[in-house]
Order: C-alpha cells, then sequence, then structure tokens
C-alpha cells in the first residue's frame, strides 16, 4: 500500500519531526495497516489489570491491535494471554466481556482447550487417523509480563523486558497504586465508549493539559470552589516528562503525586463528610490516607501505546480503524476498603467520565473535531511545539511545562522508531 | 388490574419524557422528591446501584448540576444540543404499597445531533410517591438494551 503522503514526496521517516506530525498520521488507511503491525504487534501492549481476573479460571476478552485475545488466570495463578481463535477453523473460543470457565470449548466443531490453552480434547478423533498431534494445535499464546499489577502481552519474543520497556515509568506505576488507600487497587467496572476518530488524538489527550479549562469549563463549573482551584493548573507548577520508550507523566497537581505524603494536610471540604463517617470505623491516621486517596492521583501517566494511569482510572484505547477508536475508562476501588470511600470514588468517577460524564463527552466532542478537521489540509502539520522552548534534559528523559506537549512528541518519536524499523 | 391508577402513572411518566424532549427542564425538577435519585445503569442485572459503576447515578444536586451543564452553553458536546423524541408504552405496575406505586415501561428515543441519528431502546422504571392527586419521583432507572456495549456521549437525560 502507498502512504498518502507519498504524493507529497514525503516518505515515513519525514511524518514524525521533532516538532510536528504529519495530518496523515489521523487519515491514511495505509498507516493504520502498518501500525497494527509495527506498534501493536511489536511492542508491550496492556491486556488487564491483574484484579480483572482475581481467580482460577477468572477471564476477561479484549484485543491486541485487532487481534481478539482471551486473558486468562489457570489453575497455578499464572496468566496466559492467549488469541481467541480455534486452531480447528478460526472459530472465538470464549465471548463476552468476562467470566469464570474451566475450559475453553470451540462451539463450532467442539475442540476442547484447557486454562493454559493446551487442545485437551476433539470430537470423533478417529477420521483424522495419526494425521492431528493435539500437541502441535494449542491456542497460541502471547508472551505476558506484569508490573504493579498491570498486566502487558507481546507477540514478540525477543524484544526487552517488560520491567526495561516501562524503565523510569515504574516508579509512577508505583505511586499511581497508592490510591488503593492502603488495600490492594480494584477495578470495579469500566465506561465503554467509542469515537470517531484515529487513536492517536486520544493517546495526545492523556497529556495535553492545555484544553483542560476550555474543554472542561462545564465539568469545572459544575464542583466545589476548592476543587476548582485544585484543577486551575494550567499556568501552576505542574510538568510534563519524557519517560522514554513513549511514555511520559504529566504532573498537573504536584501536591498530590505521592498520596501516602502531607497526610496531616488539612481534608477537602469535600471529602468531610465522607472522613466524618469513616472515624466510626477506623484511626484517624488511616481515615486520613483513605480520604487523600479517594480523589486520586495528581499526575497522568501514559504508558505506549494504549493505557494510561490517569488520575484514579485507567484509561485504555483500542484502536478499531483508522478513523474509529474504542476507549475504556476502567474505575478502582479499594479492594476490602470501607464501602463509603469506595462508593465516593464510583461516584466520581461517574461525575467525569462515561458517555454521561460531565468531562468525557466533552473530550470526545473535541477529538471529533480534530479528525473532521484532519481532512482539510491534507498537507498540512499537526503542531507540537508547544512547551519545547523550555525543554531541559533530565535523568529520566526531557522535561517541560504542565501544558507543554513534551509526552506527545516522546509519544510520536516511539512510533516512529517503531514504525521504520 | 387497577386500569384507573395504571393510567394515571403512565400520564405523570409520559409528561416526565414530554418535559425531557422538549428541554423543559425546572418543570422537570419540579417533578421528584428531594431524596430522590435517577440512575443509568451499566450492569442489566444490578439493583445494587450505590457500590456499582453507573451511566449515571444523580441525587437532588447531581440532577440539579446536569441540568446546567446542559443548559449553560459551556460544554462543547452540547452546542448544538441535541434534540430527543421518546416514546414510552408497555407500561405495567409491578408494585403498590400504598405510598408509592412501581411502573415500568418500555423507552424508545431518538436522537439526532449534527449529522447523526442514534437510537436507544431502555427499560425504565418508575417508583412514584402519591403526591395528592399526582405522584413525585422517588427512582427511575434507566436500563439501556446496549449498556454493556461501547457507547457514544449521551448529552441529554435518557
Ligand atoms: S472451528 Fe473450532 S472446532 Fe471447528
Ligand atoms: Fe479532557
Amino acid at each position: 500500500m502507498t502512504l498518502q503522503a507519498a504524493s507529497q514526496g514525503l516518505t515515513l521517516a519525514d511524518l514524525v519531526q521533532q516538532d510536528r506530525v504529519h495530518t496523515s498520521l489521523y487519515t491514511d488507511p495505509a498507516l493504520f495497516e502498518q501500525e497494527m503491525d509495527k506498534v501493536f504487534s511489536s511492542t508491550w501492549v496492556w491486556v488487564a489489570h491483574a484484579s480483572e481476573i482475581p481467580e482460577a479460571g477468572s477471564y476477561k476478552t479484549t484485543f491486541v491491535g485487532r487481534q481478539p485475545v482471551v486473558v486468562v488466570r489457570d489453575r497455578k495463578q499464572q496468566v496466559h494471554v492467549l488469541l481467541n481463535r480455534c486452531r480447528h477453523r478460526a472459530a472465538t473460543v470464549c465471548e463476552g466481556h468476562k467470566g469464570k470457565t474451566n475450559s475453553f470449548v470451540c462451539p463450532y466443531h467442539g475442540w476442547s482447550y484447557s486454562l493454559d490453552g493446551a487442545l485437551r480434547g476433539v470430537p470423533s478423533p478417529e477420521s483424522y487417523g495419526d494425521l492431528l498431534d493435539k500437541a502441535d494445535f494449542p491456542l497460541i499464546k502471547l508472551r505476558v509480563e506484569e508490573y504493579a499489577g498491570m498486566i502487558f502481552a507481546t507477540f514478540k519474543d525477543d524484544i526487552e523486558p517488560l520491567v526495561d520497556y516501562l524503565g523510569p515509568a515504574k516508579k509512577w506505576m508505583d505511586l499511581f497504586m497508592k490510591q488503593g488507600g492502603g488495600f490492594p487497587v480494584k477495578v470495579a467496572g469500566e465506561h465503554r465508549f467509542r469515537f470517531p476518530g484515529n487513536w492517536k488524538i486520544q493517546l495526545e489527550n492523556t497529556t495535553d493539559a492545555y484544553h483542560f479549562p476550555l474543554v472542561h469549563k462545564s465539568f469545572l463549573s459544575s464542583v466545589d470552589e476548592q476543587t476548582e482551584k485544585m484543577l486551575d493548573f494550567v499556568e501552576g507548577p505542574g510538568l510534563v516528562e519524557d519517560l522514554g520508550n513513549g511514555h511520559s507523566v504529566m504532573v498537573m497537581i504536584p501536591e498530590l503525586v505521592d498520596l501516602e505524603a502531607n497526610l496531616d494536610a488539612p481534608i477537602p471540604d469535600r471529602f468531610a463528610e465522607l472522613a466524618e463517617e469513616l472515624r466510626k470505623d477506623y484511626p484517624e491516621d488511616q481515615v486520613r490516607r483513605i480520604v487523600r486517596a479517594v480523589g486520586g492521583s495528581g499526575f497522568n501517566l501514559n504508558l505506549f501505546p494504549n493505557v494510561a494511569c490517569s488520575m484514579a482510572f485507567f484509561r485504555v484505547l483500542r484502536p478499531v480503524s483508522v478513523t474509529e477508536t474504542e476507549i475504556h475508562h476502567a474505575a478502582i476501588v479499594m479492594d476490602g476498603g470501607p464501602a463509603a470511600a469506595n462508593q465516593a470514588r464510583l461516584r466520581l468517577h461517574e461525575h467525569f467520565q462515561g458517555p454521561m460524564g460531565f468531562g468525557t463527552p466533552d473530550d470526545a466532542e473535541a477529538w471529533d473535531r480534530v479528525q473532521r478537521g484532519s481532512f482539510a489540509g491534507t498537507n498540512q502539520w499537526i503542531m507540537l511545539n508547544r512547551g519545547l522552548a523550555k525543554e531541559v534534559e533530565t535523568p529520566d528523559g526531557r522535561r517541560s511545562d504542565v501544558s507543554a506537549e513534551t509526552g506527545m512528541r516522546a509519544a510520536y518519536r516511539q512510533w516512529k522508531k517503531l514504525m521504520t524499523a | 388490574m387497577n386500569i384507573e391508577l395504571l393510567n394515571q402513572a403512565a400520564a405523570f411518566v409520559s409528561l416526565e419524557a414530554d418535559l425531557l424532549d422538549h428541554s423543559e427542564y425546572t418543570e422537570w425538577l419540579n417533578l421528584w422528591e428531594e431524596s430522590g435519585t435517577y440512575i443509568v445503569p451499566i450492569d442489566p442485572n444490578t439493583t445494587d446501584f450505590a457500590n456499582t459503576l453507573n451511566y449515571a447515578h444523580d441525587d437532588a444536586t447531581m440532577r440539579r448540576l446536569r441540568v446546567e451543564r446542559l443548559t449553560s452553553g459551556e460544554s462543547v458536546s452540547t452546542v448544538p444540543a441535541p434534540r430527543t423524541i421518546r416514546s414510552l408504552s408497555r407500561f405495567r405496575l409491578l408494585g403498590d404499597d400504598g405510598q408509592a406505586v412501581t411502573l415500568r415501561c418500555t423507552q424508545i428515543l431518538g436522537e439526532f445531533r449534527k449529522d447523526v441519528l442514534k437510537h436507544y431502546t431502555a427499560d425504565v422504571t418508575f417508583v412514584l410517591k402519591r403526591a395528592g392527586d399526582s405522584f413525585r419521583i422517588q427512582q427511575k432507572v434507566v436500563r439501556l438494551l446496549n449498556s454493556t456495549d461501547a457507547l457514544a456521549c449521551i448529552a441529554y437525560i435518557p
């Protein structure tokens, strides 16, 4: 397939420059096809949080790029990521978002597979004579590694271990998990929605502080004054840091980077009632720790290419086509934590996220507008030079102010590396 | 079957639907009990809405804020505002404890915004508290038929 930009005399490598990317990154179906192979089938892709498959036999279905997979925990607690495709004639062996099972039985001719993907049984095997060795036909397995409860999979056996891929992002993942407030972090449902636009438009947004006061004006009008002030961060002391390998962090609220620090800070008014409720069952230091965790972290961590630890939830993106993307916003609660605190977390999630939230629909509308506009001026560029003037080198990468486009530049640098590999 | 009560409850929820389709939100807010809850669940089977993630779980404050958001002009997804037309039918009284009546019906809703027409089908259950010769809404639960699917933005009140 030829690239759209080829007619403008551009090669793939020309499409990503230090301060801009070419518009065809949002619109070119040929690029999208290559991304499925060179990005999503060639790097670590997030598939699940460990709490989504808590027990032996628990599974969830998801996608690596466009390929349907099953994430399942076997009897020895080992997690497998299996292509959701029968080795006979390709039927999916598992449907539904999540559940619990003892095995995977193909509905078409009944081949059955164990939780680790091994082919166990084939109905009426006589017709095969000795042509079918079951050992040759397990469900196809991806490589799986886990850090801080986040499970990633890859088709590549020869790329670096997950921990090396994550690099400096790991310490931010550890900080993010402190919102368990002393309890394990648990995924408690998710909002799923689609928008008619390219996946990278959403990828950019996770480290885009610049849009917040404008796009989320109606949300800001719906919160109390203290919260509104806390979220007035665009000209504040926050930062964006490129963490390498396409990962980046945007710190909006520096006081809320470490949820176990500053426990003596006054409890915000909006949590006063919750704190009072918790005091019935918990000592003051624990009340403070839980209440501080309820509001979530003060940063967004973008993990290239498909997941983010975003203040108080996991943001997962799934490319559907060059102009369609599915997004999941997974809510987080404290596993075994106080019901009142978890209810507060769920209500906060509903307030901003999802198709009826006060925030997400406005993001989705803005991204829709980006996609529509990108069909005008097909030789134009997407400008990503904000914050470049003040960017400095750090031990972990490069850093600039909170509304810098440093995180986007980091993601596109990785995109280019993978696409031209 | 108490046809008169059924008709009375059906007429009340039809009024509610008409107010929402015509953006008469102040009147709509006035139909509610102060302690009432408006819920759009995700999980089709849950009844424990407080401990479950929903699309919407609104008390009086959140209902008021939702109306403000939809009418303020501050939200890019509500400008232009979507237009909706909904039709309620298949009314059934599920219960009546003397204080409140529980009514279930279908809701077929068409939504048009910019260049897209969408349809949402839902089962709606109302708990209607008797108030003089009318009712006030104690609970409204909108169970979208495709609640577990990936939805698009819903910039109105279903
Ligand atoms: S396709 Fe699965 S058993 Fe035939
Ligand atoms: Fe946003």
